[in-house]
């Protein structure tokens, strides 16, 4: 079983602070969905709501098109993965993945069973009888999330599981949860601010902000396409340069910055254009999609600038210029193809891009560096 | 470097002083326990022996007392446990602000005197039971009912900071991920919380038991007539105590003592188990899977050996030869007291001897003289002669009636009795010699009854 989640017009309020505000999302049955967002934007006060351990203060949680006001986390066909996990440390571990089963009064003999099979499915056979404290943090995110199925939840809510792990566990983790997703294929509600695991595990992803939902998209679309400043800022790195409007055409926009006259796509939001001539704006360029210009190629952006340091990162290099009247280091990145930069540090280069891969943007919040 | 030393000298004799400090009353008490002598003391050093036990185990009002304080000391542990994890329970519901008010409140048995405690109880319940019209024997004017309420107003107190403790490091996030997973509340509180609470819950128990079985303050009011351990002492210490308190009293530290080095083996146990797993969870070390039997433990093997071994020596050595012992100690001291006599005797030999010279001196000067009437002489070792002469044979001193040797009070032979009832004053039962025990008749009517008692045991 599965079932669909859908957040309407959800507003959750501790006293005069919004941790939600206005919070619209409809999450598709069977898929992987992801909150997105920097510490403390309000992912598990939503994820709260979600599992019922709090009512929203206004708005609507409805779970396979069912009100959930009124129905305690127990009645609700949802597992959380707690961000600390909470095991029960005085189980075994067959007992913590069983003890779904045990509550509902199933016989021993069968939650033994049903344990065995879930240990099997989280590969980890023959490790039921150990104490929770005797196993690694990657087989215990594993046994966790298991006792979640357990309960055979339609929605699996997971608060960032994987938070407390390596970065080779991480990413083993990853592909891991993704195909438990796959093989179960119930709703995954995924919590994270690791921006990596939202775009690689996820069918769709909401970037929060401040207890605001600033965009709701595929992975590919956040990363390119971003509605607001803010995700353009907080997902992947990003060069940002402000200036005025001048001429809006179909879906691209002329922006004049200080630096140098920049075209950009016009990103839509709610099937609209945000920017008209007159407006202030932003433009964003990220770093793999600017190059040094060479005489002959012709590119939409050129901008003039110096080397100020150059960085060896194994398979590209991050190269940091200074800017013509521009306050920020603006970041060059380009594949390590053998040969070096090409460019000694103080040196006048030209840089630039495709008005494809430039973005404009309303002036707004963004993420703190 | 002589500073160094110097200072590492006081370190070591405060030390050694505090300790003292510390066990000192409780290692004489202890010793006490074994002396042959009437009255609980070390010095003088008479006969090792373990009667005091035998005496204690035929103390009934003593094991009255002893038995209601395990009853009340289980009613409390019953009573104030529940009730303290219940406050400390609400204390983790009860909101932010009110919190230290809910705290206040609920501690303030504690800050009330016990005395306070035990009034207020004791009036509390009556005027309830005046308000039901119950009768006198009924449950409100019930000693163990009243004691049990009593001491739990503030040995729930005492409980709930134990399990306070214990549920600030309770990670609330598991009771929400049991509910999470379809646990209803009480299913949560059964399956996480109370497992989680049991250390809490014995160490609880333990301390409410133990804060029972001490309580006097409380306890002398609500007891009623129900008497418990610490009334029962109380009482004795006012009519007069022998050593088998402290043989009370070494059996409860022997007790507590024993106790606590199981408590510690089994602690042990479990944390070298918890660190064995965390090195399993790191890879070091293969899980070892056969599960030790708790009576294989070493140490616990060690600890009931040497126990044993102690109670057998001590009972050993404590019965024989105890008699041989007191007959040589009550011997040696007839023969201390026997000398003493004759040494007195002596100098009042020498003394009448000397005052008949200077008699015989004056009669002669006198007779030289108008023979006028002695009146002079009522004081003269004449008179007193015949008297002493009276007392020093009667050697069956029973025989001797009542009152006629009061003014003989500090006659030798008075002191003879005394030193024999000193010794044999603890085959006596009972509280009655105390608060005459300054009266000499009594003192000789006691050390005839002791005589014969100890006669009387030694032809058994
Ligand atoms: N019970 C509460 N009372 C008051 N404020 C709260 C409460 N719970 C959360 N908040 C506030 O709501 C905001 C969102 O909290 P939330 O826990 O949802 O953050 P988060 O996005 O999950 O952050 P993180 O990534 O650090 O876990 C925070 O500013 C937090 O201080
Ligand atoms: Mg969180």
């Amino acid at each position: 079983m599965s079932a669909d989640v859908k957040l309407e017009d959800v507003w959750i309020r501790f006293g005069s602070f919004e941790a939600a505000k206005d919070v619209n999302i409809h999450i598709q049955e069977g898929e992987f969905f992801s909150f997105l967002g920097p510490s403390g934007c309000g992912k598990t006060t939503l994820l709260r709501a979600v599992s019922g351990f709090l009512e929203p203060s206004e708005g609507k949680v409805l779970i396979g098109g069912q009100d959930m006001a009124g129905i305690g986390p127990n009645k609700r066909p949802t597992a959380l993965i707690f961000q600390n996990l909470a095991l029960f440390p005085l189980m075994k571990v067959w007992e913590n993945i069983a003890f779904p089963l045990e509550v509902r009064g199933v016989g021993k003999a069968e939650r033994r069973k049903r344990a065995d099979e879930l240990l099997e499915l989280i590969a980890l056979p023959d490790q039921g009888d150990k104490m929770v404290n005797e196993l690694s943090g990657g087989q215990k995110q594993r046994v966790a999330i298991a006792r979640a199925l357990a309960a055979e939840p339609d929605v699996l809510l997971l608060d960032e599981p994987l938070s407390a792990l390596d970065l080779k566990l991480r990413q083993h983790m990853r592909t891991e949860l993704r195909a438990i997703q796959q093989r179960v294929g119930i709703t995954f509600i995924y919590i994270t601010h690791d921006q990596g695991e939202a775009l690689t595990m996820s069918d769709h992803v909401a970037v929060m902000s401040q207890g605001v939902i600033e965009q709701v998209a595929d992975g590919n679309t956040i990363y390119d396409s971003p509605q607001t400043a803010f995700v353009a800022s907080f997902v992947g790195e990003n060069n940002h340069f402000q200036g005025k409007v001048t001429a809006a055409d179909g879906d691209m926009v002329t922006v004049e910055t200080p630096s140098g006259v920049l075209r950009g796509r016009n990103i839509e939001r709610d099937g609209k254009p945000q920017l008209a001539a007159g407006d202030q704006a932003l433009v964003f360029i990220r770093p793999e999609s600017l190059r040094f210009v060479d005489g002959e190629k012709k590119r939409d952006n050129v901008l003039e600038a110096t080397v100020e340091r150059q960085e060896f990162e194994g398979n590209f290099w991050q190269v940091f210029l200074q800017v013509k009247d521009c306050p920020r280091v603006v970041s060059l990145s380009m594949v390590n193809d053998g040969s070096s930069v090409g460019h000694d540090v103080g040196a006048q280069v030209k840089i630039g891009c495709d008005a494809a891969h430039a973005v404009a943007l309303p002036v707004g919040q963004m993420a703190a560096e | 470097m002589t500073s160094d030393r110097i200072r590492k000298f006081f370190v070591l004799f405060f030390v050694c002083g505090f300790f003292l400090y510390l066990f000192g009353p409780l290692i004489i008490m202890g010793l006490t326990a074994f002396n042959s002598s009437a009255f609980p003391r070390v010095a003088p050093w008479e006969c090792f022996t373990v009667e005091w036990f035998d005496v204690l185990s035929n103390d009934t009002r003593l094991l009255t007392g002893l038995r209601n304080s395990f009853l009340i000391g289980f009613g409390v542990v019953l009573f104030a446990v529940p009730l303290g994890l219940a406050g400390a329970l609400m204390l983790t519901q009860v909101r932010e602000r009110v919190r230290p008010w809910y705290y206040t409140i609920v501690i303030s048995p504690i800050l009330v005197p016990g005395v306070v405690l035990g009034i207020s109880t004791l009036l509390f319940w009556d005027r309830i039971g005046v308000m039901f019209g119950a009768s006198r024997d009924s449950l409100f004017y019930n000693g163990f009912f009243l004691t049990i309420i009593g001491q739990s107003t503030f040995i729930a107190a005492y409980t709930m900071l134990v399990f306070i403790s214990r549920l600030q490091r309770f990670d609330s996030a598991q009771e929400e991920a049991a509910l999470d997973l379809g646990a209803t509340h009480v299913q949560t509180f059964r399956k996480i919380l109370l497992p989680f609470l049991k250390p809490a819950i014995a160490s609880a128990a333990v301390l409410a038991f133990l804060a029972s079985f001490e309580n006097y303050n409380t306890t002398v009011f609500t007891a009623i007539s129900t008497s418990t351990l610490t009334t029962v002492l109380a009482s004795k210490v006012r009519y007069g105590i022998d050593p088998s308190i402290s043989a009370l009293a070494v059996s409860i530290v022997v007790l507590t003592v024993l106790g606590a080095a199981i408590h510690e083996v089994f602690k042990r146990r479990e944390e070298a188990e918890a660190r064995q797993a965390g090195l399993v969870a790191a890879g070091v070390m293969e899980r070892k899977s056969t599960q030790k039997q708790w009576f294989l433990e070493p140490a616990l093997i060690m600890i009931l050996l040497v126990f044993i071994a102690g109670l057998g020596t001590a009972f050993f050595a404590g019965t024989m030869g105890v008699e041989e012992c007191k007959v040589a100690v009550r011997e040696q001291k007839r023969i201390e007291t026997q000398k003493r006599i004759e040494e007195l005797q002596q100098r009042q030999q020498a003394e009448r001897a000397a005052q008949q010279a200077a008699e015989e001196a004056r009669r002669v000067e006198r007779s030289q003289r108008t023979g006028t009437e002695n009146f002079n002489s009522i004081f003269s070792s004449d008179n007193l002669q015949p008297q002493a002469g009276d007392t020093a044979p009667a050697t069956p001193q029973s025989e001797r009636a009542g009152t006629e040797n009061f003014n003989s009070i500090f006659d030798t032979q008075n002191l003879q009795q005394q030193s024999g009832q000193q010794e044999e004053a603890p085959a006596r039962t009972g509280t009655e010699n105390f608060n005459s025990i300054f009266d000499t008749q009594n003192l000789q009517q006691q050390s005839g009854q002791s005589e014969g008692q100890s006669g009387g045991q030694s032809g058994q």
